[in-house]
């Protein structure tokens, strides 16, 4: 893999982009154990009517682990200085989650050479679950 | 209405370790294939001390106590109409497994929108390793969506 560096990098750039398999309840029954987030309205569907739900829903913070890949995906985690996200819109169990980051700013700052990203998930109807942005030091 | 004398409240510290299998199970429920989050050798010659926490895992780390919630409780919230409207990180070192985590959160903003029918909280946290050496703070900002 060719390294990726400040100078070779534009904005307005796209980075490798992937979309998740259809979220299973096994995945949110999975991500509820490894994360330690134990809320019922993720894994127990009959929790979820009692509160009004049709149905259970991923969990926010799925999400944004799946983002976060598209980040580690493209550089060394120890480049990532700053990721963060707003959550928009609840992800329903069988969604599809595309992952996207664009670089929209290039600037130095403390001796680093750094790279702004607007970073987004979207489902496979393009409704926006997450949208954020992430700060990347690039050599 | 949240009472924004709560503005500054300082939770406990909160010390947690940082769990090998834990972080091979978190990379696994993520879908994460790169073996530097399950291999410690792979990890070892990626330059880290021993399998490095993927960037949310740090996230569920400061979860990891009796009362996540107590001071939003303190604040007399009522949880079942709390939602996580904003996540943000930023990174100063690596966090890895073996690491003994010591989270400081507080809350640092409560705000509202249209007329008090959504309530908002800002959290920070600042974490520091077994060295003191601070590697990662955190911000979460929730809403409380009141009815009106």
């Amino acid at each position: 893999m060719s390294q990726i560096t400040y100078r070779s990098v534009q904005v307005g750039d796209e980075i490798p982009a992937y979309t998740t398999a259809p979220i299973s309840r096994t995945t949110l029954a999975l991500y509820a154990g490894a994360s330690g987030d134990h809320n019922p309205i993720h894994i127990d569907i009959d929790f979820a009517k009692k509160f009004g739900m049709p149905d259970v829903f991923a969990q926010g913070m799925l999400n944004m682990a799946y983002l976060g890949r598209v980040l580690t995906g493209w550089v060394p985690q120890t480049a990532i200085r700053q990721y963060g996200i707003r959550f928009a819109a609840i992800t329903a169990v069988h969604d599809r989650i595309s992952c996207h980051g664009k670089i929209v700013e290039k600037y130095q700052q403390n001796g680093e050479h750094l790279v702004r990203l607007e970073v987004t998930a979207t489902n496979q109807e393009g409704e926006i679950k997450l949208s954020g942005q992430a700060v990347i030091a690039l050599p | 209405m949240i009472d924004k004398k709560h503005i500054g409240l300082k939770s406990a510290p909160h010390r947690v370790e940082v769990e090998k299998g834990r972080l091979r199970f978190f990379a696994k429920a993520i879908g994460e294939t790169n073996p530097i989050y399950t291999d410690e050798e792979a990890a070892k010659a990626a330059g880290y001390a021993s399998l490095p926490a993927p960037p949310t895992f740090v996230f569920c780390l400061e979860m990891e106590q009796p009362n996540p919630f107590e001071d939003l409780e303190t604040m007399g919230i009522d949880l079942g109409k709390l939602l996580h409207a904003e996540q943000s990180f930023r990174y100063h070192a690596p966090i890895c497994a073996g690491d003994c985590l010591t989270f400081e959160k507080q809350v640092s903003d409560i705000y509202d929108k249209k007329g008090g029918a959504l309530e908002f909280v800002v959290q920070d946290s600042r974490v520091k390793n077994q060295t003191g050496e601070l590697v990662a703070e955190l911000r979460r900002v929730i809403v409380v969506r009141n009815k009106t």
